[in-house]
């Protein structure tokens, strides 16, 4: 493991905080992504039926 | 003002400036998370001060959002104005997520400094009522069908609610607690070494661009949502 990966005897509690503060931030964005692609392709079906 | 602000003009605009916002968003996550790792260990904290770059961000981004949220709950009760409402609804549930985040890495960093996971003190029990008016602020757009009515009572909620924020930042000076006072925006400046303040500045400055652009993406979302809605419905007539 490099020295600065090496959180001695805290690593027990400095990963875990990096880790859910990633997941949180990464299942955020994920999810606001895909319901910005699911309106839109919904929008657009709509546009093409109601022409 | 308002009138540049129409759904239209935004969805212009922030399709504009999103790729690049998104972009700048990562680079400065890039170099904060080098910085953060980069710094040495503290004297007395040890490793475990690295968990401030992402303990301190979110917090500060959880009472931004939050203030965010009201002033345009504000604007959209006095102003009517529609993109108000989509602004304040949208950024709930982002608010919602930075203050669990403070909360789950507060109490990662409390366990080994302060010896416990949680202490029902001032600044603790106030966060954690932050992170109770976003739910009641979500539940209650949930709760209520009409769009207008939702919105007004969603925007009363919000208001009422503000009274926290500054319980929150003062919290640490009126009662006894645990957490620590002000280190950064105090008299006679910061009371951290510069290679601490560094990383945290730049990982605040990721923290809140994510923030502006997940709620640029959300408000895009709900704004075509509202127009699918209204175009099924001039369909169906």
């Amino acid at each position: 493991m490099p020295s600065f990966l090496d959180m001695g005897k805290y690593a027990a509690f400095v990963w875990p905080a990096y880790g859910i503060s990633a997941v949180g931030i990464v299942a955020a964005a994920l999810l606001t992504l895909r319901a910005y692609h699911r309106a839109k392709a919904r929008l657009s079906a709509i546009e093409r039926i109601s022409k | 003002m308002f009138g540049y602000a129409n759904p239209k003009r935004f969805m212009e605009l922030s399709g504009h400036i999103l790729p690049w916002l998104a972009a700048l968003t990562a680079m400065l996550f890039v170099a904060g998370l080098y910085l953060s790792f980069a710094a040495p260990p503290d004297y007395q904290q040890g490793d475990t001060v690295r968990i401030m770059f992402v303990h301190v961000p979110a917090a500060w981004v959880a009472m931004l959002a939050y203030g965010f949220m009201a002033l345009a709950s504000l604007v959209g009760l006095v102003n009517r104005h529609p993109l108000a409402d989509v602004a304040a609804k949208q950024a709930a549930p982002l608010g919602a997520l930075f203050t669990a985040l403070a909360l789950i890495t507060g109490s990662l960093w409390g366990r080994p400094m302060w010896g416990t996971y949680w202490q029902w003190d001032g600044r603790l029990t106030s966060f954690l009522l932050l992170l109770f008016l976003y739910f009641g602020y979500i539940a209650l757009w949930n709760a209520i069908e009409n769009e207008v009515r939702a919105a007004k009572a969603a925007a009363i909620l919000a208001l009422v609610g503000v009274v926290n924020l500054p319980i929150i930042e003062f919290s640490v000076q009126w009662w006894t607690t645990l957490h620590q006072g002000e280190s950064i925006i105090r008299k006679g400046g910061p009371s951290i070494s510069a290679v601490f303040l560094w990383p945290l500045f730049v990982m605040a400055a990721a923290y809140t661009l994510l923030f502006l652009t997940l709620l640029m993406v959300r408000m895009r979302t709900e704004i075509l949502n509202r127009r699918a809605r209204a175009a099924a419905l001039g369909g169906a007539a």
